[in-house]
């Protein structure tokens, strides 16, 4: 049976239509979600298209950064002034055609990937502190992001903010391949009174802090070494447990190195 | 849903998460986007979306309801070749011709927002387009000399010759 398909044309009626989400598909950009089709992963019955939900656009007010849910990638690289590591980590993702049809609401909540990981934005918007306003069941919420991470895919992301960090700085592992994904990436992001966040993306599961790394974020060397006890590792087709295991410090030594040198 | 193609405003009849590779391919039978990877990563579906660049192969063809769409066909003919087309074949930037198509339009699109003929920018736009035949060099010297806006008598270029002897079959 052919599916059900529902374009909103506001946001208001895309949080209608979504309702619960009970046995709904969600399209942003379609980057992900096509494919599985396509190859027939995926037989949706009902899917929601977001292309004119008007759920996009990049708003900056004071010190507040908003991403709507289906702001193509390559809008962020326009915030390179306002915080720098985001820019960055847009700019790692992918290619040109691609920045420009993935949304950072997508990114956020695709699932595993086939022997290769997913969600880019995930460490930078973690270390961001990033707050996600979703809908769904019991209405509309707004939580941080890592408690969204854990839950995702149940709700539709409306829109994802964040504090501009006093300093952020990213490195990623650069893998000469095919396929341009994010093999492993750290986000570092410090405030004002000197706090520091650490994320990565592209270790088991969704994108996760390194709390351990935080704690000495003072020290590079021993942030580094610290790191990889805060997450769990995945084999795929791109790099072994293993070699992410190595290169983890090194990412994180990098990031503090950057966060240092931009004080 | 209807789709202004190379042009000409068409009905489309396809469901509406049908690709817009297939839409293209099966439906119209336009088949300059070629269905390489159908999961974003080679290029070769590459098409116009509205000015833009986009994977043919990702994109539900509701989602661009109404919009212009521009592949090969609608860049040039045989006969009257538009310079991007003239590049590549006075470069020889084809070689089994496979990327070929999601190459020009890339390029077309690099060209058309404002794009000069430094390299490195050319490797940024065409980042996402695989040429198995490795044929790199001669794409980018392509890209490079259309975007400068070069000339070419094609007539008496090898490529030019070669492209008479097959007819105009490109």
């Amino acid at each position: 049976m052919p599916p059900e398909v529902l374009v909103p044309s506001s946001p208001d009626e895309a949080v209608a239509l979504f309702g619960d989400g009970t046995g709904t598909t969600v399209i942003g950009g379609g980057t992900v979600v096509l494919p599985n089709i396509t190859y027939g992963r995926l037989k949706p019955g009902r899917v929601l298209l977001l292309s004119q939900a008007g759920l996009d656009g990049v708003t900056v007010d004071g010190d507040t950064i908003m991403l709507g849910a289906t702001t193509p990638i390559d809008a962020l690289l326009g915030l390179e002034d306002q915080v720098s590591a985001l820019a960055a980590c847009a700019r790692n993702l992918a290619d040109y055609e691609v920045r420009g049809q993935g949304t950072v609401g997508g990114n956020l909540c695709v699932g595993a990937g086939y022997e290769a990981p997913r969600g880019d934005l995930q460490g930078c918007l973690l270390a961001l502190d990033a707050r996600v306003r979703s809908a769904g069941a019991d209405g509309e919420q707004s939580e941080p992001i890592e408690d969204f991470l854990a839950h995702r895919r149940d709700r539709l992301v409306l829109d994802v903010s964040f504090r501009r960090p006093a300093a952020s700085a990213f490195a990623a592992l650069e893998y000469p391949h095919t396929h341009e994904y994010t093999v492993l990436a750290v986000t570092g992001a410090r405030d004002a009174d000197g706090t520091t966040r650490l994320a990565v993306t592209g270790v088991a599961g969704p994108g996760a802090r390194l709390r351990s790394a935080e704690a000495l974020a003072s020290d590079p060397e021993a942030a580094g070494a610290a790191a990889p006890g805060d997450v769990t590792f995945a084999d795929d087709a791109l790099a072994s447990a293993w070699y992410r295991g190595q290169v983890l410090p090194v990412l994180v030594r990098r990031v503090l190195t950057q966060l240092e040198e931009s004080a | 849903m209807n789709l202004t193609v190379n042009g000409v405003d068409t009905a489309i009849d396809s469901g509406p998460l049908t690709s817009l590779l297939d839409v293209l391919r099966e439906e119209l039978g336009i088949t300059s986007p070629k269905a390489g990877c159908e999961q974003g990563g080679c290029g070769a579906c590459t098409v116009i979306v509205d000015g833009e660049p986009r994977r043919s192969c990702l994109t539900p063809v509701a989602s661009i309801d109404g919009a212009e769409v521009t592949t090969v066909e609608g860049l040039g003919s045989p006969e009257h070749m538009a310079p991007v087309q003239q590049a590549f074949t006075h470069h020889y930037a084809a070689q089994c011709g496979f990327c070929t198509s999601g190459m020009m339009m890339a390029a077309q699109a690099y060209i058309d927002r404002g794009g000069t003929d430094d390299h490195t920018a050319i490797q940024e736009a065409l980042g996402g387009h695989v040429c198995r035949c490795t044929g790199y060099v001669k794409i980018l010297d392509a890209v490079a000399a259309a975007a400068r806006g070069d000339s070419f008598d094609l007539s008496v270029t090898a490529a030019g010759a070669a492209m008479t002897n097959l007819g105009g079959v490109a």
